[in-house]
């Protein structure tokens, strides 16, 4: 450990203090920011130590095959090249998972995907690395692979992607997880007659990549003790170490990680990527070895956005009210189950979206096949459902005659309301309001054709038109996303604060395992340590594996589980120095708090500063925050108090459509989110536009194409992800309706824009185009129909 | 092969390149200037942007051999000599435009060579001239502030001087 250092000697491995007066509520800057735009922040890709080697994966190029021989005799020939490793070479348990333990490390006689890891080599230069790659021998007898819907439900015909009595947790056929729901009648033949409209639509959703810029990365060091110290850009540092550890046959105290700079997660960092790889050739070289992906290497050696075949029948009254839904959601899920069981749970509990209906019928599975694998993206299952149950929505309203935005309120669930699952609403659920206030913005002015800008219009920079042929449209839509690890899981989070005094001032220090993937939790526990404790310079500890656990960087939870985590720890900090100003000065008054560094009594003034108070003792404590129980789904009926909190979110898009070329223009993408209370609005506004840009992509442009189990696009060449172009002008609105459940009352945020806001985009080149545009990304053949 | 170029104004050498070593590379894992990123090493996303004798290149499309003599500046070289931040990088930090920060050092100097150009871009200037850098995290609305932010100080003389 000493003697690892980056090139820049790890300044954010090493606390990041700041100063400010901004407690929550405020938004001040990044303690993080200056290193940033100064490159001096060491991401997991700029780790560097003096004798390390580079260690790359031979991939496979077949979705589906089985490995007769492995020879890596010709690879560890060449020179430079210290170590090539076959599952053979692993010290412990083969296999890791999320949630089902499923997949192998090193792929072990078969492999399941374009792109499966089958041997890793480590040598002194990424060159050597590559070259050695290619010269080991596999002998593969390829197989068809299984990939289709039709195929993975038919295993007698197709067979299976694992053998049925592989994983204990699996046992019918192809289907990775399942889950049912039904409430009030169910949808029935007598339901059905009770609906005087009924609509129907089948919708299909590609697979979408979270394509976060900073690649997979890391560097493993190998310890005295046997250990070993990994630097990693993940979103959960601890569930990384329990999948690691079995592996590499180590406890897990001795398997320590540190939060290297992380360049984007968005879900694509929750599993497993190369920290076992570079472990395990450290540990077999006895050398620090770093990883870096290629961004090839990164499509292949993620998870995805699970792509989805969806059918919707809605039914509903003659002036607008929902009768019933009945749905059904198949996932793709890929070779692995990742965690596409929980992604399951959500597609079938928020795929009705935000909206009462008496009778729902539901079942969403999720498959295993030989496409890639699928697992966490921001939106996790509720991102597909929604641009099913909100294309059924604009339907349900053309076929009334309904305005898209009332026929929504009509029917928008608030506070009180039940979810299809039985869940009661137990805290403000702005459904109605959001839409309003989302279709009482200004529109923006119409495209001016007489003093036309061409970067402007569809095409843009690509000279393809001067404005003809271009209709402009609006679509509205509303979404739900639930906050937090849901159905039973006990979802923590832990938070260190210590409170000193250094250089005359009190200083506290907030330490946590949280991954800060860009998101901006470091500023909000500045904040919250700020508002609690009285005091303006807060030091962030890095975050590692030295502190509990706090669990993922995902489901819109940090500043709610972690956030909720510093709130307590630094309560208990404010109340051991109250209690020992009490034993000290005999203080009888209850009303003090720590304010502007002082003791203060609402009814006495000041007291004490503080940094008489402390002297040279610190207060340091831990405390971890849970939130309130949740319960698993029943398997048959999805009934059960299964999400903690739910988030909702509504949009307006504006497009310019070119009918003749098939391209799409978003001139302007409103958003209005309920964010219980903004601890950082100016975080919370960037988080949403964020979110909306990636529900652009899914709408118009991002999928990874899969072909027979191959994927065809993995660069950002091919692969599209909007660019400043592509983007328009978002203007966000937020209310702020506390949550009594929640700390501050506060709301997750992240996710819910990358819900909603695909179907208004979708809306809008509809109404555009008058098309019917049942799959996403809608593509230029989709509009011009020469599909 | 040896290189010696000047980055930053200081003069560098790099030995036992290998021929097909990018300019990334060199800068990242031989000079010990990482402030340049390695997001797709295709030259689409613009997060290795740095300048080449005075023009913002893709720094990954670059072999090492081609910078023989010849002088780059990084986002390292964007501060001012005293350390403090250049007017750019600090625009960025005060819009929020920062978030995870991996496009940000690309952002900056496409940014600062835009406003060498043109100190008073309007936005459709300021996406052609971003187009090849992506970002994940914004949604480009904070980076449009960062920016128009800077021209606005720039114009008023305030902040660092260029």
């Amino acid at each position: 450990m000493s003697s690892t250092r980056t090139i820049q000697g790890q300044k954010n491995l090493q606390n990041i203090n700041q100063a400010s007066k901004d407690g929550i509520g405020g938004s001040p800057l990044r303690p993080d920011g200056t290193l940033k735009v100064k490159g001096e922040f060491a991401y997991s890709s700029d780790m560097w130590h003096e004798d390390m080697l580079w260690g790359m994966a031979l991939r496979s190029p077949h979705p589906r095959a089985n490995i007769l021989g492995v020879d890596i005799s010709e690879a560890l020939k060449v020179p430079g090249v210290y170590a090539v490793l076959t599952h053979q070479d692993i010290p412990g348990s083969k296999y890791y998972g999320l949630e089902i333990q499923d997949q192998p490390a090193l792929a072990i006689d078969k492999v399941r995907y374009h792109g499966e890891a089958i041997a890793l080599v480590a040598a002194d230069h990424p060159e050597t690395a590559r070259r050695a790659v290619k010269k080991i021998k596999v002998e593969y007898e390829v197989l068809t692979p299984i990939v289709t819907e039709e195929q993975c439900l038919d295993p007698e015909t197709h067979g299976y992607v694992h053998e049925p009595h592989e994983f204990k947790s699996h046992g019918y056929g192809n289907i990775c997880h399942e889950q049912r729901l039904v409430s009030g009648l169910g949808v029935t033949d007598e339901v059905r007659a009770m609906a005087d409209v009924i609509v129907s639509g089948e919708y299909e959703v590609g697979m979408q990549d979270q394509a976060f810029l900073g690649p997979e990365s890391g560097l493993a060091v190998p310890a005295e003790d046997g250990g070993i110290d990994l630097y990693i850009a993940t979103q959960w540092l601890h569930v990384d170490r329990q999948q690691m550890a079995p592996v590499l046959g180590l406890p897990e105290e001795k398997v320590r990680l540190t939060l290297a700079g992380v360049g984007g997660a968005f879900g694509g960092r929750e599993d497993i990527s190369m920290q076992i790889h570079a472990c395990l050739l450290a540990q077999h070289t006895g050398k620090p070895v770093k990883i870096v992906y290629a961004r090839d290497e990164s499509f292949y050696g993620h998870v995805h956005r699970h792509p989805a075949k969806m059918r919707y029948e809605h039914g509903a009254t003659r002036d607008g009210k929902l009768v019933f839904a009945d749905c059904r959601i198949v996932l793709d899920g890929g070779a692995y189950a990742s965690a596409s069981p929980a992604v399951v749970g959500n597609a079938a509990s928020l795929g009705h979206g935000p909206y009462v209906i008496p009778n729902v019928k539901m079942h969403a599975i999720a498959l295993y096949s030989n496409n890639p694998s699928c697992g966490a993206m921001r939106g996790f299952g509720a991102v597909q459902a929604a641009f099913g149950y909100e294309s059924q929505m604009d339907k349900l309203a053309e076929k009334l005659g309904m305005d898209p935005v009332e026929l929504r309120q009509l029917n928008a669930m608030a506070e009180g309301d039940s979810m299809p699952t039985g869940q009661r609403i137990d805290s403000p659920a702005p459904v109605a309001e959001l839409l309003q206030r989302v279709k009482d913005m200004p529109l923006p002015p119409p495209l001016d054709t007489e003093d036309l800008d061409i970067r402007a219009v569809p095409g843009a920079l690509s000279n393809t038109s001067h404005g003809e042929g271009i209709v402009r449209g609006v679509g509205y839509s509303v979404g739900i996303k639930n906050v937090g690890f849901s159905e039973g899981f006990d979802d923590y989070s832990t938070a260190r604060v210590r409170l000193e005094v250094i250089g005359g001032e009190p200083v506290a220090m907030v330490h946590t395992a949280m991954a800060e993937v860009g998101q901006g939790g470091v500023t909000v526990h500045a904040q919250i340590a700020r508002t609690e404790l009285g005091v303006e310079q807060v030091t962030i500890h890095p975050a590692n594996t030295e502190v509990g656990s706090a669990g993922s960087t995902s489901a819109s939870r940090q500043t709610y589980m972690t956030g909720g985590a510093v709130k307590l720890a630094a309560e208990a900090v404010k109340q051991a120095l109250i209690e020992k100003g009490r034993r000290r000065y005999g203080w009888t008054q209850k009303d003090i708090s720590l304010v502007g560094g002082k003791v203060v009594s609402e009814s006495a003034g000041v007291l004490v500063p503080i940094v008489d108070l402390l002297g040279d003792q610190a207060i340091d404590l831990t405390r971890e925050h849970h939130h309130r129980p949740t319960q698993p789904f029943d398997k048959e009926t999805g009934q059960g108090f299964g999400h903690v909190q739910y988030t909702f979110c509504a949009n307006r898009a504006v497009v310019d459509v070119d009918v003749d070329l098939g391209l799409v223009k978003v001139v302007e993408l409103t958003a209005v989110q309920d964010v219980g209370k903004a601890l950082n609005p100016l975080s919370v506004v960037g988080q949403i536009q964020g979110g909306c840009t990636q529900a652009l992509g899914l709408a118009v442009m991002e999928e990874i194409i899969v072909k027979d189990g191959k994927v065809r696009n993995a660069s950002f060449t091919d692969y599209l992800i909007p660019t400043i172009l592509d983007t328009p002008p978002i203007p966000v609105e937020i209310l702020e309706l506390p949550d009594p459940h929640a700390p501050y009352g506060l709301r997750g945020v992240g996710e819910a824009p990358t819900v909603s806001a695909t179907p208004s985009i979708v809306a809008a080149i509809r109404q555009a185009t008058g098309l019917a545009l049942n799959r996403i990304p809608v593509r230029p053949e989709h509009i011009t129909g020469t599909l | 092969m040896r290189v010696t170029f000047t980055a930053n104004g200081k003069p560098v050498e790099a030995d036992d390149v290998w021929e097909g070593e990018s300019l990334l590379y060199v800068l990242r894992e031989r000079v010990g200037l990482p402030g340049s990123k390695n997001a797709c090493e295709q030259g689409e996303c613009g997060s290795c942007t740095v300048y080449l004798d005075g023009t913002p290149v893709c720094s990954c499309l670059v072999a090492a051999g081609q910078v023989q003599d010849r002088e780059v500046r990084t986002v390292e070289g964007l501060s001012e000599e005293n350390g403090e931040l250049g007017l750019v990088q600090q625009a960025f930090i005060d819009a929020g435009a920062v978030q995870c920060g991996f496009c940000t050092p690309g952002l900056l100097v496409q940014t600062d060579a835009l406003l060498e150009q043109d100190a008073q871009p309007s936005d459709n200037d300021i996406r052609e001239a971003l187009s090849g850098n992506l970002c994940r995290c914004t949604g480009y609305e904070k980076i449009m502030d960062a920016v128009r932010l800077a021209s606005a100080r720039k114009c008023a003389g305030k902040g660092a001087s260029e």
